[in-house]
């Protein structure tokens, strides 16, 4: 009689070596795991609850300035190094991951009004209210030399802000107009005015280094071509424009923070439009920086917190605040796009994660899997009724929140009265204007 | 100071006067009183002046030239006092004549040719021109990073940073001389290699041999341009035919240019039949398919709007008229059953072939003033003529058809495509025949009838056109008494229609297409004869074989009248050139019930929708629970049921719910499923990017954990939409990064060059601006 045997392929169940994992062979027959869309619903309800539960974005906070922390600069090469500068003058340079102070100079007299550093990162320069405009180098002096600036520029006016350009020895400066300086000359090889009052902000494009943005307290944002030294146009808002920010992965798309409470993000083909307005401050946006990543944008505000909105949405989908934060000035994104960093009035400069509730550290590719996992759940059921509503609630403190009701009414009022102007007037006299459109202005070529 | 003016001048006079002395005689210098004149005024006026410098207020008044402009003096130009310009051509005129002053005539022809220079535009107009240029300018290069930006947010998953870095290729060479022999042992190897005089070192091949070595030889090159050019030029060449085709407007020029492809068509199938007749009865099928298509649709049913608004045009206009049925007739010939006809047209063309030898021409005639045939008429006539029918045969014909046959030469391409149908047509009935003999007698024995004798035969045929004449002629008066006559040239063919429908009585009650189908079929008889003749020989092998195949283009023509005459019976074709009567208008309002139960005929709402109430009440009721255990205290297995005493005893019964709410309410079922506690889970509106509920839907069934997917697939749906890594630095996009080429020059340079750069290009844009 012949015996049939089982037999299988040892290499179907036999590891190669000890370290691997035991092979498990499964069953995906869909009737042997059955309920699978409320199971998953389950599933991410939990995740978007454990998100709140760890939603702890608060890291650390650096105290050493007698005085409002007025700019923040990022190390282009260094991860761990932020500058930043204060409103008596003093410029401080920060290790991140010890959370010191390893540098302080007294730069200026007043305001330190800008601060950015060169693009291979071995010096910095700063503007302040004395006039002039100084160059540092990063390093420390060696010991019993004196800390002093390798350049100094005297300037007639006061200068407002500088920004270095992102490949080449040149720097831009506003003030009463925008000058364009080589590091080795001490007078601007183009200055570039339209119009006659002051500056607040320059900023070159990242990515077409030769473009430049300036916004002026006259309510206008002033672009500039650097090779043909001259402003290509002139956007005209409702109210000043505090700074703007390139995105840094698309060249034509900037975000300006407004006095009226809103960001704004232009095509800078097409300024008559802005293509998205961001609206969640309730007081004016005094700073916003771009996530390298390009894909979201954080902003300060005068409302003693910062936000984080996703570039295509009009909504924020972070808000950070504490019980100590003053008016926030400054905010910088970091360049590893993890963390974001925050100086304000009440002379502290604070560190935040960018992902509130992301685990930092190490992941193991298994927990890795998982917060993927979770985070696509997430998204799958973000629009269920339980599942929003958990994932939108953030705490807020007394002021903001009553501010928004107020807002949130006034709004409404506006559109009511709107709405009603149309309805008791003659059909077609009253046009409806988007509110898109309704903050611009003008675009002046 | 008018003082020292007026000195001036004076000495501009004098070397005037100097220069000019050379001139020839001929202009004569009689200035020398006026000057004394002059010099008498100037002193005059040098004493007003003085004495109205005195009052102190003047002081600085202008000298006032009181100089006549009719009195011109060579020694000043001015055109002061008169109103009219000084213009460069009175200068010129007395230069004109004489010779020697080419050099200065030359130079005022220069600056005559010269336009006068525009003012220059206003700073602020320049500035803003500069601008708009430079914009321009800067949106163009921008526009660039378009495809990148679309790319990167559409993109499933973006890894930053984007620049990676590139592993270095390093050839061998370099390598190795870096690398120092140290160890005794790799001394030695190497010594054993200098030895050899391996190259170590060196490389093989230098690049250039390399990329020598990698090069198409000349030739191929040669050959492959001439290809490559040769594919080009003939494409183009296509492409340019294609396109002039395309353009012709001409119906005519389309309608022939279908018609050889139809016949292209054919011809390739006839091969096709020989060569492999597998995939010829493919065709076939599709020829059948385009039929069922043609069944299902509207296309040619007169009902589209081009139809409608031909059909307001149509009691006037003959062309739409015919138009209209033209697409009527394509209708039926796509409607057309190959299969179908094959039963009807043997007897048909049974009689047509029988029926043409014995009517001479005469009564053809006669039959072209007749009254259109009325196939419906035909069938109550025909009745008695059956049995004459169907004895006609097919045989008869030989000889007849010989005697046609130059005739049927003229039509020679349209009989070779028909010859070829018939064919097909021909295996299709002998098999359909076969068929008939095994289920209907009565066919069965009119086969025995064809091969029946040709006395009875010539007998029967002789009854029948004595039958035939006799029809004819009380039809005729029937028919003129109720209709108009149509138009001759129409009712002509219909004309010969009759013999064959009189003559052939079906077996079975005939739906109303076959009926239709008969008439047309009948219609154009007359013309088909010469083909018939030329198809006598392979009838005669074939008895049952039929004619009735659809001849395309004639039938176009020829069908027309009979379908007029069908109008009233469907409803879909509207008869346009049909006069109306009474009775059509009566009929219209019971053609529309009939089109409307037609076309609804499939269902019946009102039983569906109660079936459904009925249903959705079935399933609202509580059910009863039934506990019963097979094989528990008693004998199990299959085919044994548990006891009903059992079943009885466990069965849970439910308690009868609350009433339904559509109790009363027989047109409306309440669903009363809907699940409050579920509600708060539910999502209530269509959220924004899904534009149908069942997109939606689709995404939240579709399980993404690796419960229900495979490892690979669950990693896949889990990709996190952007990726980083934790410690590296993200710079910003740059051009290299997405293979663009980044402009080589540098910011700082251009800025530095600007100034000279900007004059000489800007000049021209501005000038190309000012001129739009």
């Amino acid at each position: 009689m012949k015996v049939k045997m089982l037999s299988r392929n040892p290499d179907s169940y036999v590891r190669e070596t000890k370290l691997d994992l035991q092979r498990v062979p499964r069953n995906y027959d869909p009737t042997l795991h059955p309920f699978e869309v409320p199971r998953e619903y389950v599933r991410a309800l939990n995740a978007t609850k454990l998100e709140r539960v760890f939603a702890k974005p608060f890291l650390a906070s650096l105290d050493g300035h007698r005085d409002g922390v007025s700019c923040l600069a990022k190390h282009p090469k260094s991860l761990a190094t932020v500058l930043s500068g204060a409103c008596d003058g003093e410029v401080r340079i920060w290790n991140l991951t010890k959370r010191k102070c390893i540098r302080m100079i007294q730069a200026h007299e007043g305001f330190v009004r800008g601060i950015c550093t060169r693009f291979c990162g071995t010096s910095f320069f700063t503007v302040g209210d004395d006039k002039t405009v100084k160059q540092w180098k990063m390093d420390g002096p060696s010991y019993g030399e004196e800390e002093e600036p390798l350049h100094t520029i005297l300037g007639k006016t006061v200068y407002t802000g500088i920004d270095h350009h992102w490949k080449e020895a040149v720097f831009a400066t506003c003030g009463q107009q925008v000058d364009i300086w080589d590091e080795q000359r001490t007078s601007p090889i183009c200055s570039m005015t339209w119009g006659f009052d002051s500056i607040s902000s320059v900023k070159f494009n990242p990515i077409e280094t030769f473009l430049l943005g300036s916004c002026a307290s006259d309510r206008n944002i002033v672009l500039y071509d650097m090779r043909q030294a001259t402003p290509l146009k002139k956007v005209i808002l409702d109210m000043r424009t505090n700074t703007i920010c390139w995105n840094p992965m698309e060249a034509f798309i900037f975000t300006a923070a407004n006095e009226d409470y809103n960001l704004y993000t232009f095509d800078m083909r097409a300024l008559d439009t802005p293509v998205m307005i961001h609206m969640d401050h309730v007081s004016a946006v005094l700073d916003v920086d771009y996530s390298p990543t390009g894909k979201d944008f954080v902003s300060a505000s005068f409302d003693k917190s910062i936000r984080i909105f996703p570039v295509d949405r009009s909504r924020s989908r972070e808000v950070y605040h504490t019980k100590r934060m003053q008016h926030v000035i400054c905010v910088k994104w970091t360049s590893d796009s993890k963390y974001i960093m925050c100086g304000s009035d009440e002379m502290n400069i604070r560190l935040w994660k960018a992902n509130a509730s992301e685990k930092l550290g190490v992941l193991t590719s298994r927990e890795k899997a998982a917060t993927d996992y979770n985070q696509r759940l997430k998204e799958k059921f973000q629009h269920h009724p339980h599942i929003k509503r958990i994932s939108r609630h953030r705490h807020l403190p007394k002021s903001i929140y009553s501010q928004i009701q107020e807002q949130r009414i006034m709004k409404e009022a506006r559109r009511r009265k709107e709405l009603n102007r149309i309805k008791h007037s003659k059909p077609g006299s009253v046009q409806r204007v988007s509110e898109k459109k309704k903050r611009v202005v003008a675009v002046v070529k | 100071m008018s003082s020292s003016r007026a000195a001036e001048s004076s000495l501009l006079a004098l070397n005037q006067q100097e220069e000019l002395e050379d001139l020839p005689r001929e202009y004569p210098l009689s200035t020398s009183e006026d000057e004394g004149d002059s010099d008498g005024e100037r002193k005059h006026q040098k004493l007003l002046e003085a004495i109205s410098s005195l009052d102190g207020k003047n002081r600085w008044k202008l000298a006032e030239r009181s100089e006549a402009s009719l009195k011109v003096s060579e020694f000043s130009v001015s055109s002061e006092g008169s109103g009219e310009k000084l213009v460069l051509s009175d200068l010129l005129e007395p230069v004109k004549t004489s010779s020697s002053l080419a050099a200065v005539k030359k130079q005022l022809n220069r600056v005559k040719s010269k336009k006068t220079v525009e003012l220059p535009l206003h700073r602020e107009e320049i500035e803003r021109i500069h601008r708009e240029v430079a914009f321009n300018k800067t949106s163009q290069v921008l526009s660039k990073w378009d495809p990148v930006v679309q790319k990167n947010r559409q993109a499933e998953q973006l890894v930053f940073p984007l620049s990676k870095q590139q592993s270095i290729f390093a050839p061998i060479e370099h390598v190795v001389s870096g690398w120092k022999a140290r160890t005794p042992l790799e001394q030695e190897i190497f010594n054993l290699l200098h030895k050899n005089k391996q190259p170590v070192t060196d490389p093989l091949l230098t690049p250039m041999e390399k990329a020598s070595l990698k090069a198409m030889s000349l030739e191929e090159v040669k050959m492959r341009r001439a290809e490559l050019q040769r594919a080009r030029a003939l494409q183009s060449y296509y492409e340019a035919r294609a396109r002039r085709e395309k353009k012709i407007k001409s119906k005519k020029y389309h309608k022939l240019l279908k018609k050889g492809k139809a016949k292209q068509a054919l011809k390739e199938f006839e091969k096709l039949r020989k060569v492999n007749p597998a995939a010829a009865l493919e065709e076939l099928e599709k020829l059948e398919k385009a039929r069922m298509m043609e069944r299902m649709s509207l296309k040619h049913q007169n009902s589209g709007k081009w139809a409608k608004s031909k059909a307001v045009m149509a009691k006037y206009d003959l062309e739409a008229r015919q138009a209209m049925q033209e697409q009527l007739a394509r209708n039926k010939e796509l409607m057309q059953k190959i299969q179908a006809a094959s039963e009807s047209a043997e007897e048909e063309g049974g009689a047509e072939e029988e029926g043409e030898p014995f009517v001479p021409d005469v009564v053809n005639e006669v039959q072209v003033k007749a009254d259109t045939p009325n196939p419906w008429m035909f069938r109550n006539h025909s009745g008695d003529t059956k049995e004459a029918e169907v004895q006609g045969d097919p045989e008869e014909l030989a000889e007849p058809a010989a005697q046609e046959a130059p005739e049927s030469e003229e039509e020679g391409p349209v009989v070779a495509e028909e010859i070829l149908l018939k064919e097909f047509k021909e295996r299709r009935s002998l098999r359909q025949k076969s068929r008939l003999n095994q289920i209907a007698k009565p066919v069965g024995s009119q086969e025995a009838k064809d091969l029946s004798s040709q006395e009875v035969l010539s007998e029967l045929r002789a009854l029948s056109q004595k039958l035939n004449r006799e029809s004819h002629q009380s039809r005729k008066q029937e028919l003129s008494s109720t209709r108009t006559v149509l138009a001759v040239q129409r009712e002509e063919p219909a004309g010969e229609e009759e013999e064959p429908l009189l003559l052939q009585r079906p077996e079975r009650a005939r739906t109303l297409d076959e009926l239709e189908e008969l008439g047309k079929e009948g219609c154009f008889q007359n013309k088909e004869l010469p083909r018939v003749a030329v198809e006598g020989q392979q009838l005669e092998r074939n008895p049952s074989n039929h004619l009735g195949v659809p001849k395309e283009k004639k039938r176009k023509e020829q069908m027309i009248d009979l379908q007029n005459l069908l109008t009233t019976k469907s409803p879909s074709m509207k008869s346009l050139a049909v006069p109306t009567t009474v009775e059509e208008l009566e009929d219209e309002e019971r053609d529309q019930r009939q089109m409307i139960k037609e076309a609804f005929a499939g269902d019946d709402v009102i039983r569906d929708f109660l079936k459904e109430k009925r249903e959705a009440v079935e399933a609202s009721k509580p059910k009863d629970v039934d506990l019963t255990l097979p094989g528990w205290g008693e004998w199990g297995g299959v085919g044994l049921k548990p006891s009903a005493k059992k079943r009885r005893r466990f069965l849970v019964k439910a308690p009868e719910g609350p009433p339904r709410k559509d109790k009363n309410l027989p047109n409306v079922i309440l669903n009363e499923k809907r699940n409050i506690h579920a509600v708060a889970h539910q999502v209530r509106m269509l959220p924004y990017p899904f534009t149908h509920h069942q997109q939606f839907e689709r995404t939240i069934q579709t399980p993404i954990g690796s419960t229900w997917n495979t490892q690979r697939s669950f990693q896949k749906l889990t990709m996190p939409k952007v990726v980083t890594k934790p410690g590296h630095i993200i710079k910003p996009i740059k051009a290299e990064d997405v293979g663009y080429r980044s402009s080589s020059r540098s910011d700082l340079s251009v800025v530095q060059r600007n100034p000279k750069r900007l004059s000489i290009r800007h000049k021209k844009q501005l000038k190309k601006i000012s001129v739009d």
